[in-house]
């Protein structure tokens, strides 16, 4: 084979490689094992230096937003910033506190980072080009989240610091209730695309509505991908919703008796887990690496896909740089009041819709627009609340209501 | 019977999971207990993969180690002076329970024994996700709204109870 | 193929759960140990802190969780039958459609109760 198929399509690399070990007389299952560890490493160094390149980028773009320059020292454009940070954070002194629960401090980093790099096995950056397709890949994803609000509560309990407490429940408050907007706007997808593995997920939607419309997620149900992507901005920890790390209040949540490169896996949890974030969302809601010419230049499918990540974790930073923290009853009562309820509606309309008629471009139309219809009656319903609940909180005020009359 | 890479995995996988459960019941401190009980659940997850029962495996990870796993570490932390409190290890029920404890793993080991275990000569289904999730809704149609029903009623349960008034 | 997932995970866990503690050590190796008395007080750099952070806390939170563990054992019975949704009647469709409002009849309760609002 030679070195422009492999250019063509670099999901063949697999394969050959394997074969290239068997035709040496090695045996079936230590090539196996030499191929997976090969493709561990090969994950574990993609997480690892995109993390050096996310938080350069989510910096400098946040400063950009905010009016500010951002690192701009180390480095063309301060590119290095990152590395000197790493140097500087592994030759920290790493305090640990005295009161702290030795064994707990130090696995909850561990459980971090184990969870990003979980996840990342199941990102398609091109057909077929993934650590592993598995046939329950969104439950695996969702199940993995779960093992990061573990690792914060750990965090948080064994600093044996109150506000270090304080932000581990918050991360089960926050964490655990946008887990279900999040599980449940995926069940809409799965139901339309009728497969949960992430390849087939994003192979799924290389079908053309009608001939020519994309059959893009976001456009079937654009509801069920704003839940997902507001889930996704709680899910990540970011604002409006970073509320288990709010400097003002609780200082820095559950990380912040954590120093040196103890910090630092937090840090670098808190940006893969950013990108990982877009990336499920570009696979399950974007098409993931479909785009036009893919069928014949595969490797094309890892730009689509990379520009479309690159894209949604760019509006995930705008969001961050731009929007006010919220409050902790505002937000436990947007979570289950008004996303959990909304979003059963939505995994109602797409089983209802996806059956309407035999054709499905026209039960993708019937869907979409019954999806913008949800989302008008949602964002009227809640303006109708909070008006509301400001008049009832102005009449709650005898000075103000007096003055008026 | 052949030693395989397979058998050394499994013997690996189980051996951890014997050693968290102990670790569970040895530990004083509760929250270490916890700790052990989360890897306990991660190696059933991994025994139940290595059945190639990859759904299930998921679904103890999701359910166990993401949600029940969290609600113990609560239950814990609801309960002043459990956190720090170095728990006895001992009381007057330790020798009746040991006696009992022995005479359960004797029952459980003869009847493990004694069965003929039928060994299904069919390959597994590559992907029995559709099959299961048919199944849900036409054979086990009643099992699946029972568990619904059941669901919905501790709902009601758990707020009843955990409500402060 | 499900064991040839297995093992690319397990492998995956396994190198996970070992990295950052390979980082920490090689950190040990280079960074400096001169703990203290103040350095290493909770809290170190701010007001000394008052008893200790490990006492009794909020019922509400025990709640939420309660409540999450149902609606999620209720996602992983869900997502099976989403996912075999295409191939199946309407009969399928009305036992889901039961399930959902069963669960929704949860939620109704609990929103009446009061006990989705923070207190």
């Amino acid at each position: 084979m030679n070195i422009f198929e492999f250019i063509r399509d670099p999901s063949q690399i697999g394969p050959w490689f394997h074969q290239l070990l068997l035709s040496a007389g090695m045996q079936e299952w230590v090539a196996n094992l030499i191929g997976d560890v090969i493709g561990v490493l090969l994950i574990v160094g993609a997480v690892l230096t995109s993390a050096i390149f996310l938080i350069w980028l989510e910096r400098k773009i946040a400063a950009r937003l905010q009016d500010r320059v951002g690192p701009n020292r180390a480095g063309p454009y301060g590119l290095l910033q990152t590395l000197a940070d790493i140097v500087k954070l592994l030759t920290k002194e790493d305090v640990t506190p005295d009161g702290a629960d030795r064994v707990s401090f130090n696995l909850a980093p561990a459980l971090m980072v184990m969870q990003i790099i979980m996840v990342a096995a199941i990102i398609p950056i091109s057909a077929g080009l993934i650590g592993a397709n598995l046939s329950v890949g969104l439950l695996y994803f969702i199940a993995m989240s779960g093992i990061a609000s573990i690792g914060a509560l750990m965090a948080g309990w064994a600093s044996n610091n109150k506000y270090a407490l304080l932000g581990g429940f918050r991360v089960v408050a926050q964490l655990l209730s946008y887990e279900i907007p999040l599980a449940f706007s995926l069940l809409a997808a799965v139901i339309w695309t009728g497969t949960m593995a992430t390849n087939n997920l994003a192979m799924q939607q290389g079908e053309l509505l009608f001939g020519f419309i994309p059959g893009w997620n976001i456009l079937v149900m654009p509801f069920a991908a704003l839940i997902f992507f507001i889930a996704t901005l709680a899910e990540g920890e970011r604002a409006p919703f970073d509320l288990l790390e709010a400097e003002s209040e609780i200082v820095a949540g559950p990380n912040i008796e954590y120093s040196g490169l103890k910090f630092a896996w937090f840090y670098l949890q808190f940006f893969v887990n950013s990108l990982l974030l877009a990336c499920i969302f570009t696979t399950v809601f974007l098409g993931g690496w479909q785009g036009p010419f893919v069928d014949q230049f595969p490797l094309l499918g890892i730009v689509y896909f990379f520009v479309k990540s690159l894209l949604v974790l760019l509006a995930l930073m705008w969001v961050r740089a731009t929007y006010p923290r919220l409050r902790i009853d505002q937000m436990m009562t947007f979570c289950w009041k008004v996303l959990v309820p909304v979003t059963l509606v939505v995994v109602l309309i797409v089983a209802i819709g996806a059956r309407i008629t035999p054709d499905r471009s026209i039960n993708a139309v019937i869907i979409s627009g019954a999806n913008i219809v949800a989302l008008l009656v949602t964002l009227g319903i809640i303006g109708r609340s909070l008006r509301r609940d400001v008049q009832r909180r102005k009449a709650a005020l005898p000075g103000r209501s007096t003055a008026q009359v | 019977m052949e030693f395989t890479f397979l058998h050394v995995i499994f013997l690996a996988v189980a051996g951890f999971t014997l050693l968290c459960g102990l670790g569970v019941v040895v530990s004083r401190n509760l929250f270490h207990s916890a700790i052990w009980l989360i890897g306990a659940f991660a190696g059933v997850a991994a025994i139940y993969w290595l059945l190639e029962a990859e759904y299930l495996a998921i679904a103890q990870i999701m359910i166990y180690i993401g949600a029940i796993a969290t609600l113990i570490v609560f239950a814990i932390m609801l309960s002043r002076g459990m956190m720090i409190g170095r728990a006895k290890m001992n009381n007057f029920q330790a020798g009746i329970s040991a006696v009992v404890g022995i005479l359960l793993f004797a029952l459980l080991a003869f009847i493990l024994l004694q069965v003929e275990w039928p060994v299904v000569q069919q390959a597994v289904v590559a992907d029995p996700i559709p099959m299961m999730g048919q199944a849900f809704v036409t054979t086990y149609v009643i099992p699946f709204q029972v568990i619904a029903v059941l669901l919905s009623v501790a709902l009601v349960g758990a707020i009843m109870i955990a409500r402060e008034r | 193929m499900a064991l040839a997932n297995f093992q690319f995970i397990l492998i995956l866990a396994l190198v996970g759960i070992a990295l950052p503690f390979i980082g920490v050590g090689v950190a040990w190796l280079l960074r400096p140990k001169k703990p203290n008395k103040l350095k290493t007080s909770t809290y170190e750099c701010g007001v000394e802190t008052y008893g200790d952070a490990w006492s009794q806390f909020k019922a509400q939170y025990y709640l939420f969780a309660l409540i999450f563990v149902i609606f999620d054992i209720e996602a992983v019975f869900l997502f099976p039958w989403a996912v075999a949704y295409g191939g199946l009647g309407f009969y399928a469709l009305l036992q889901a459609l039961i399930f959902i409002f069963l669960l929704f009849d949860g939620l109704v309760y609990a929103w009446k109760t009061d006990a989705l609002s923070w207190q």
